[in-house]
């Protein structure tokens, strides 16, 4: 496990556990409180599982009022809080503090309300992103952003992590699908910020909150906005080349008005390691390949998918299949989704990147990331949300070798510094946690940084809400870590991840 | 005129307290002369929406015209970034020329404020927040703003996202500063989102329904696979005194028949596209039997222009308010007022404005308290004579106010950027 800094120990604190077990017990029933450390041992990691903290203890507060008492105690006893969903984010927002309290909503896990008329679901935040689309699928509604991880992480997570997935680009990531919560704050106040109406007047704390990785807040309730699904739904799988034909394919579909459900590429690498994972019939000896997704009313889906090959069969594609059928959508699909796993396959360890990066910078970047592949002896696959300019490289290594991860997060956090050279920014999805802390410096200067923290002060003066995290704590950035598999498990290996 | 108005006139004030900073950084050096020396100071971009919100007196004003100019434009990565105060015309001809757009369908407040055309700027674009017929679809304001560029009240610069739609990284102090009315930066650089102009537009109409029937053809539309990108009810307007709200002479169409409301209907692409949609549209609502118009694209557009501009209150002199509520309860807050004054529907119900005469202060708060029961907001946009002052322009809740305290204080600790113009105290 690589060192990682973070806020110092308060051992005045933890030797008042007793006393502070007790109180809790007061405000949550006593099963509610885990104390023991095989009980809590569970909890120690997210789904970056290089990083392990067992924390002091874990609550499990039943309602709102519970979570309010729990943070207006710990607030004035000045005791750390770190907020957790699902466990399944990928930046370790979620990591335990040694001298905090881990406060878990995983009892949060109802769907309070399907109001069809005003077109939205009101959810507990433990409820799994997946469910809520099944809970309205009856009746054709579906909700947007898809997370690879949705039939696991929970809605609460998704909106800390303002959580994104294949569909982005043209329906929006969690801010753009949510129309209020209910939050509480350090201080124990409970608020709802939004509602079922579109926007809210005043300073946009919806927003705000969205994405705040569980730093200004606690979510205790969601509403979404549903959709309606279209009623045609195709892809084309298309092979390139090289990557370059790719990449341009790329941006003259965009540029020629069309703005896919999804688009995804892959490189060499990774079109071999998932096609021999899943069989899912990939151009085996294309460089690029590219899955676009198109929907909308059925002539309008073949309108796009003629204009779409025609774009293709000008930027030298050499194959190009489009799906027949719902299933053979799913199975094109299928190879994409199995990206991580397929790549456990091919070497011990594997460390997930995400950084976003202009699309035109796509042949850029990868030839950058070949470079550095070279330099650092390491290979890597590369998986790319190319609607959305959100680029995976996955480095392979193993860490058994002497120094292979020091060196796989020196590669790693050239990479990123490469997407912020280009334009781009440090994270697209997964969000910064502590693993892409010391790394904000590369994006920010000391002013941004400063008002970010006075926002968070304003709203948590004591800094006890989820402290250490996304904010560098080192006094100089350094380069850390980004998304490990180590000792090739994963923490949810059944969990299909981008 | 009264002392306060008279101070209030720009005239009227020291011409040397109106700056015109060229750059950021001499807007940097302004505001930080200003936060030493406590002087408040008000944000002026063109001014076109400078009537929204509480009027200031502050002892100074920056006038940010200067920094206007297209910095970069990459229609095949979907963004612009514009130095804040770019007029929003001259965003908007940008686009167009290579069939690009915003999709937010940015409001000409111009015909409402000032009788006459003017979208205003970029930056005032943004601190309104106020996103036209197409929001439900699409997002608002906030939701095409990918990051900024700014000083805050303590005349530091700061900058938030990026260029790109995915983008995690940090707070997302872009969404905090749409809607923000100038309260906690002076803007300085703008990246919008833009998306593909759609290739044309049909128009729905279904004539002479009553508010609970084209609610309900509203819904159906909005929640069908047809993906509708407006959505309108304009009722047949009632005898409301002093009211000058006028549908049939603010849309002369050769295709667009007067008889009774208007229940209006949008979608937006290819032309087969769009035939196939109004074709299911017409039979899934079931109105294949009814008293319909079809507004081709010339003529949609030209009818949602219109009504995105708000062109039905160009002369009014009277009370102009926004009201935002779930949709579901829309015919309820109408019942409240239908007799009184004039209105009509947009966002397929969720958005009613409203036009009224002789408007008191206590129906104004008494109309607010039933729409904050129904979980929606009410914003007095335009003052009349009658009403020339509202103690509370915007809604807001006491937790609410004490939040947005702490963030007023976060980036401006000295309250001196536009202060009150939202709400008193922030």
């Amino acid at each position: 496990m690589t060192k990682l800094a973070m806020p110092k120990i308060d051992r005045k604190l933890v030797s008042k556990k007793v006393e502070i077990v007790a109180n809790l017990k007061k405000i949550v029933k006593a099963e509610n409180v885990l104390d023991h450390e095989d009980q809590i041992r569970p909890f120690e990691t997210d789904a970056l599982s290089a990083y392990k903290q067992k924390p002091l203890l874990v609550v499990f507060p039943e309602n709102t009022e519970e979570v309010s008492k729990i943070l207006a105690y710990c607030n004035k006893e000045k005791i750390k809080v770190v907020p957790r969903g699902a466990g399944t984010g990928l930046s370790g927002g979620a990591l335990p503090l040694a001298d905090g309290l881990l406060l878990c909503l995983t009892k949060f896990n109802k769907i309070i309300n399907i109001d069809y008329k005003n077109r939205c679901v009101v959810a507990q935040p433990g409820v799994t992103n997946l469910s809520i689309t099944q809970a309205v699928e009856d009746r054709n509604f579906y909700y947007a952003p898809d997370p690879s991880s949705q039939i696991a992480c929970s809605i609460g997570g998704n909106v800390a992590e303002n959580s994104g997935g294949v569909h982005s680009l043209k329906y929006g990531t969690t801010t753009n699908n949510i129309l209020g919560v209910e939050v509480v704050f350090m201080d124990g106040t409970i608020s709802r910020l939004g509602g079922k109406t579109y926007d809210s007047e005043g300073y946009d704390l919806l927003g705000l909150i969205t994405g705040s990785e569980g730093l200004l807040c606690v979510i205790t309730e969601v509403t979404v906005k549903i959709l309606k699904k279209p009623q045609a739904v195709k892809a084309a799988l298309i092979g390139f080349p090289t990557i370059e034909d790719g990449g341009k394919c790329v941006s003259e579909i965009i540029a020629s008005g069309i703005i896919p459900s999804g688009m995804e590429m892959m490189d060499k690498a990774l079109i071999h390691a998932t096609d021999d994972f899943v069989k899912a019939g990939y151009p085996r000896n294309a460089e690029s390949m590219l899955i676009v997704e198109l929907d909308g009313t059925e002539e309008e889906v073949e309108e796009l998918i003629e204009k779409v090959s025609k774009i293709a069969g000008r930027n030298k594609s050499s194959s190009i299949k489009i799906s027949k059928n719902e299933k053979q959508r799913l199975k094109f699909w299928a190879g994409r989704k199995a990206a991580f796993p397929a790549c456990g396959d091919m070497a011990p360890d594997y460390y997930c990147m995400d950084g976003t990066i202009p699309r035109a910078k796509l042949a850029e970047v990868l030839k950058e990331i070949g470079r550095l592949s070279k330099k650092y002896n390491l290979p890597v696959a590369n998986a790319f949300h190319a609607g959305d300019g959100n680029l995976h490289p996955l480095i392979m290594y193993d860490a058994n070798e002497k120094n292979s991860l020091e060196k796989t997060e020196k590669f790693g956090a050239d990479i990123l510094k490469y997407c912020v050279k280009v334009g781009g920014v440090l994270t697209g999805e997964h969000g910064v946690g502590v693993e892409k802390r010391e790394l904000m410096c590369e994006m920010f200067n000391n002013n941004d940084i400063q008002q970010q923290i006075k926002i968070k002060k304003a709203l948590d003066a004591s800094s006890l809400l989820n402290p250490g995290k996304v904010y560098p704590i080192l006094r100089k950035c350094a380069e850390e870590g980004r998304v490990h598999v180590y000792t090739g498990k994963t923490k949810f290996p059944g969990i299909p991840r981008f | 005129m009264s002392i306060q108005e008279k101070q209030n006139f720009q005239a009227y004030q020291d011409s040397d307290s109106i700056k015109y900073p060229k750059n950021e950084k001499e807007v940097s050096s302004y505001i930080k002369k200003f936060y030493k020396s406590n002087i408040t100071v008000e944000l002026i971009g063109s001014g076109s929406k400078k009537k929204i919100g509480k009027p200031l007196q502050c002892g100074a004003t920056l006038n940010l015209s200067k920094l206007n100019g297209i910095i970069e434009y990459l229609p095949e990565e979907l963004y612009i970034k514009v130095k804040a105060n770019t007029p929003m015309k001259q965003i908007e001809e940008e686009l167009k020329k290579n069939k690009q757009q915003l999709a937010f369908e940015p409001i000409d407040f111009g015909y409402l404020l000032n009788g006459k055309s003017d979208c205003g700027t970029a930056a005032g674009q943004v601190s309104c927040n106020i996103s036209g017929p197409r929001r439900f679809k699409v997002g608002s304001v906030r939701d095409h703003v990918l990051g900024f560029r700014g000083v805050n009240g303590k005349g530091e610069i700061i900058k938030s996202g990026g260029v790109v739609v995915k983008n995690v990284t940090g707070y997302d102090l872009s969404k905090l500063i749409c809607g923000s009315y100038g309260t906690l930066v002076a803007l300085t650089e703008i990246t919008f989102k833009v998306l593909p102009a759609p290739e044309g537009s049909n128009t729905l109409i279904i004539h002479n329904q009553k508010i609970e029937k084209a609610v309900d053809f509203l819904d159906k539309a909005i929640s069908s696979s047809n993906d509708v990108s407006g959505a309108i009810f304009l009722p047949k307007e009632p005898e409301a005194p002093g009211c000058v709200m006028n549908i049939e002479k603010t849309f002369k169409l050769n295709d667009l028949k007067h008889e009774g409301s208007l229940t209006a209907i949008r979608v937006e692409g290819s032309k087969n596209s769009i035939n196939q949609r109004i074709k299911n549209l017409k039979s899934e609502l079931k109105i294949i039997n009814f008293n319909v118009s079809i507004l081709e694209s010339h003529q949609s557009e030209i009818f949602w222009n219109k009504v995105k501009n708000l062109e039905f209150f160009s002369f009014s002199k009277n009370s102009i308010l926004r009201i935002v509520i779930p949709p579901s309860e829309c015919v309820k807050i109408v019942y409240l007022f239908s007799n009184k004054y004039k209105y009509y529907l947009d966002w397929g119900g969720a958005l009613i404005w409203i036009e009224a005469f002789e408007l008191s202060e206590e129906m104004f708060e008494s109309i607010r308290k039933k729409v904050v029961k129904v979980g929606g907001y009410v914003t007095m946009i335009k003052n009349s004579d009658y009403l020339p002052y509202v103690e509370e322009v915007f809604t807001i809740n006491r937790d609410r106010f004490n939040i947005s305290q702490n963030i007023k204080k976060s980036f401006d600790p000295k309250r001196i950027l536009n202060p009150g113009k939202m709400h008193t105290g922030i």
